[in-house]
C-alpha cells in the first residue's frame, strides 16, 4: 500500500494535521489560562449547533455545519459567563452545567432528525466520535482557510495574548481591552474546536485542546517554544493517527489520533528534563541518598563524651544504628565522615571521632544553641 | 508634572466600590500631591487593594471619579505604573525575567508591533536597578519571593509612569530585598514621580514614607505623616487593635 499516493489517506492525515496544528497552538493559551475544561464544554456546546444548522438549512456542507457548532460553542461560552458573573455558581461548575446541558440538547435533536424519513440525515451521528473518513476535500479545504485566519490573528496579537494569558490585570493597568482580548481569544478557540469536530468528534475534542499544550509545557520555558511544540504535537498525533488507522481495518482515526496524543502526554510527563517525573525521581533519590554525616558525627561525639579519659575509644557502628533514625545509612555517612578527616575507624566496625571531628561537632553545638 | 494638569497627581472623589452588595470603599475621598511618597494602611478587609485597582480602572465603582492629574481616568494612559500583589500572578507561565520587565514596554508599543532590542535594553537597565542583571534568562518559576517582587518591580520602572501604585511590596519578601525595593522607590521619589504603596508595617511607616492615607472603608484621614500618623487616628482606623500591640510590646 502506497500511503503517499493514497488520495483518501493524504487528505485525512493534512486535516488532522491541519486540526492538530491549531488545537495544540490555541490550547496552550486555555491550558495556561486554566480554561482547559472550556474546550470541552465548547465542543459539547456545539452539537446541537450541528444538529439545528441541518435542521434549518437541511444541507450538511461543511461551512453550514462549522458556523452552526461555532455559534452555539461560542454561545454555550456566553451562557457561562452570565452564570458565573450573575450567580453564585463557580467557574467550573458553570462549565458542567453548559455542557451536559447542551449536549443533552443535541442529542435529542440527534435522535429526532435520525428517525425523519429522508436518506439526507445519515452521517450526523459521526460528529458524536468523529469519522476523518468522511473527509472530503472541501471539508479540508474550509478547514485550512479557518485555521489560517485564526493562527494570523494569533500571530499578529501575540503580545497582547500573551499579556491576558500571564497578568491580565496589568494588560488592564495598561489600557488594553482585556475584555474584548479575552473574547476574541474564546473565539479562536472556539474555531481551533469546530475544524475538529468532523474528524474527532464533540466528545474527544478536547483532548486535542488539552494534551498537546500539557506535553509541550513540560519540555518548554518560554512561551513561543511552548506553542509552537503543542502544534507540532499535534500535527504528528494527526498524521500518525491518520496513518495508523488507514494501516489497521477498522481502527477509527480519532480515537487513534487521542491515543497517540496521550502517549506522547505521558512520555512527556515521565522524562522531560527538570519537569518529569524520572527526573524528579532521580534528583529525589541523590538526595535520599546522600547520608547526612551531621547527626552521626554528634552521635559519635556523645559517645566519646562518656569516655572522657579515651576519646578515641572505638564505638560499635550497631550502637550509631540504633541511635539513627530506621534507614539512615550510618555505614555511608561513617565513610563520609573518614573521608572528611572528621571521624576514624579504630577497629573492625568500631569508630571515633578525630580530634578535628569533636572541635566540629562542638562547633555545630554552639550553632545550635545560639538559633 | 505639575505642569500636566493640576496640582494632585491623584485625586479620588466620593469613590464607591461594593463587591455582592457589601460596600467595600464607602464615600472615599482622596487628594495626592504630585511627589510624595504615601502609604495606605489600613486593617484587613478596609479596601486598600480595592482603592489602588479603583484607581487604575480594574474595578467598577457604585459611584465616584478618578482623575489623574486633574483629568479623567480614562484619558490618562500611561501615567500609572501598576505592581500588583506577588501572590496575584500565575508563576508557573513559560517565560523569563527579561521578558517579563519587557512587557512594561508593551503599552508605548502599541498594537501590533513586536518589541526589539531597544525594549530589551530598556529591560535590562530596570533590572539593573533592581539588582537582578544575573537573573535575565531565569524562569520565573524558579524565582525566590524576592526575586519576584524585584523582576515586578523593573516592569514599573520600565513604564517610565509619573505615578507608581504597589499593592503590597513588601509582603514576604527577605531584608535585602526590601531595603533594594525602598531604595528604588527613594530614587524614583528624587525624579519627582509620585509613588503610592499599600502597606501592612505600621513600624516602618515613618521611615519610609512621608505622607500616609488611614483606610477602613472609609478613609479615616490622609496627609503628611508628622501630622496623621497619631495614635489617635491609627485606634480610630484599627478599632483599639494597635493600642493591644503596643502595650504587648512594652511588656517584652
Amino acid at each position: 500500500m502506497d500511503f503517499f499516493g493514497d488520495y483518501t489517506l493524504r487528505l485525512v492525515a493534512l486535516g488532522s494535521a491541519v486540526l492538530g496544528a491549531t488545537s495544540g497552538a490555541l490550547g496552550s493559551f486555555a491550558y495556561l489560562r486554566r480554561q482547559s475544561l472550556l474546550g470541552d464544554a465548547v465542543s459539547h456546546a456545539a452539537l446541537p449547533g450541528i444538529a439545528l444548522a441541518f435542521l434549518l438549512t437541511g444541507s450538511k456542507a461543511p461551512l453550514v455545519l462549522m458556523v452552526g457548532a461555532g455559534l452555539a460553542g461560542w454561545i454555550g461560552t456566553l451562557v457561562v459567563r452570565v452564570v458565573v458573573g450573575r450567580s453564585r455558581v463557580p467557574y467550573d461548575s458553570a462549565l458542567g452545567i453548559v455542557l451536559s446541558v447542551f449536549f443533552g440538547v443535541g442529542l435529542v435533536l440527534l435522535t429526532f432528525i435520525q428517525k425523519q424519513p429522508n436518506a439526507a440525515q445519515a452521517g450526523l451521528d459521526s460528529f458524536l466520535f468523529g469519522q476523518a473518513a468522511s473527509l472530503l476535500r472541501q471539508d479540508v479545504v474550509t478547514m485550512s482557510v479557518l485555521a489560517t485566519a485564526a493562527l494570523l490573528i494569533l500571530a499578529l496579537l501575540w503580545k497582547e495574548f500573551k499579556l491576558l494569558s500571564f497578568d491580565p490585570e496589568f494588560a488592564s493597568s495598561l489600557g488594553l481591552p482585556i475584555r474584548r482580548l479575552d473574547g476574541l481569544l474564546t473565539f479562536l478557540l472556539v474555531v481551533a474546536i469546530v475544524i475538529g469536530l468532523q474528524t474527532v468528534g464533540v466528545v474527544l475534542m478536547s483532548a486535542m485542546i488539552v494534551a498537546p499544550a500539557a506535553a509541550a509545557r513540560q519540555w518548554s520555558r518560554r512561551l513561543l517554544p511552548m506553542v509552537v511544540l503543542a502544534a507540532l504535537i499535534g500535527v504528528f498525533s494527526g498524521v500518525a493517527g491518520s496513518v495508523m488507522s488507514s494501516l489497521v481495518p477498522r481502527l477509527p482515526t480519532g480515537p487513534t489520533i487521542v491515543l497517540v496524543l496521550s502517549v506522547v502526554v505521558v512520555g512527556s510527563l515521565m522524562v522531560a528534563p527538570r519537569r518529569g517525573l524520572v527526573w524528579r525521581f532521580l534528583r529525589l533519590g541523590r538526595l535520599l541518598r546522600a547520608p547526612d554525616l551531621d547527626p552521626v558525627l554528634m552521635h559519635l561525639y556523645a559517645l566519646s563524651l562518656q569516655h572522657a579519659g579515651d576519646p578515641e575509644h572505638g564505638h560499635n557502628t550497631a550502637v550509631l544504628r540504633t541511635m539513627s533514625p530506621t534507614g539512615a545509612d550510618v555505614g555511608a555517612a561513617l565513610e563520609g565522615l573518614a573521608d572528611r578527616g572528621l571521624a576514624q575507624q579504630t577497629g573492625d566496625g568500631l569508630w571515633a571521632p578525630t580530634p578535628i571531628g569533636r572541635r566540629e561537632a562542638e562547633r555545630v553545638l554552639e550553632r545550635e544553641a545560639k538559633s | 508634572m505639575q505642569d500636566a494638569g493640576g496640582e494632585w497627581a491623584l485625586e479620588v472623589e466620593d469613590l464607591t466600590v461594593a463587591y455582592a452588595d457589601q460596600p467595600v470603599l464607602w464615600d472615599v475621598d482622596l487628594q495626592v500631591p504630585s511627589g510624595v511618597k504615601m502609604a495606605i494602611i489600613g486593617p484587613n478587609g478596609a479596601g486598600k487593594s480595592t482603592l489602588v485597582k479603583a484607581a487604575m480602572g480594574l474595578v467598577r465603582p457604585v459611584a465616584g471619579e478618578v482623575r489623574i492629574f486633574g483629568r479623567p481616568r480614562s484619558s490618562a494612559q500611561g501615567q500609572i505604573a501598576y505592581v500588583p500583589q506577588r501572590a496575584t500572578l500565575s508563576w508557573d507561565f513559560p517565560t523569563d525575567v527579561v521578558d517579563v520587565v519587557t512587557m512594561g514596554t508593551y503599552g508605548r508599543l502599541g498594537w501590533f508591533h513586536r518589541s526589539g532590542a531597544v525594549q530589551r535594553q530598556q529591560a535590562e537597565e530596570a533590572l539593573e536597578q533592581v539588582g537582578m542583571t544575573a537573573f535575565l534568562r531565569r524562569p520565573i518559576a524558579e524565582l525566590s519571593g524576592g526575586q519576584q517582587q524585584r523582576v515586578l518591580l523593573a516592569r514599573a520602572l520600565v513604564q517610565d509612569a509619573p505615578i507608581n501604585i504597589l499593592d503590597e511590596p513588601f509582603q514576604g519578601v527577605d531584608a535585602p530585598t526590601e531595603r533594594a525595593i525602598i531604595g528604588v522607590l527613594n530614587g524614583l521619589a528624587e525624579e519627582g514621580k509620585t509613588i503610592i504603596v499599600v502597606h501592612h508595617d505600621l513600624q516602618t511607616v515613618p521611615e519610609y514614607f512621608d505622607s500616609v492615607l488611614l483606610l477602613n472603608v472609609r478613609a479615616i484621614d490622609a496627609g503628611p505623616v508628622s501630622e496623621v500618623f497619631t495614635d489617635e487616628n491609627l485606634r480610630l482606623t484599627f478599632g483599639g487593635r494597635v493600642g493591644v500591640l503596643e502595650t504587648r510590646e512594652v511588656e517584652v
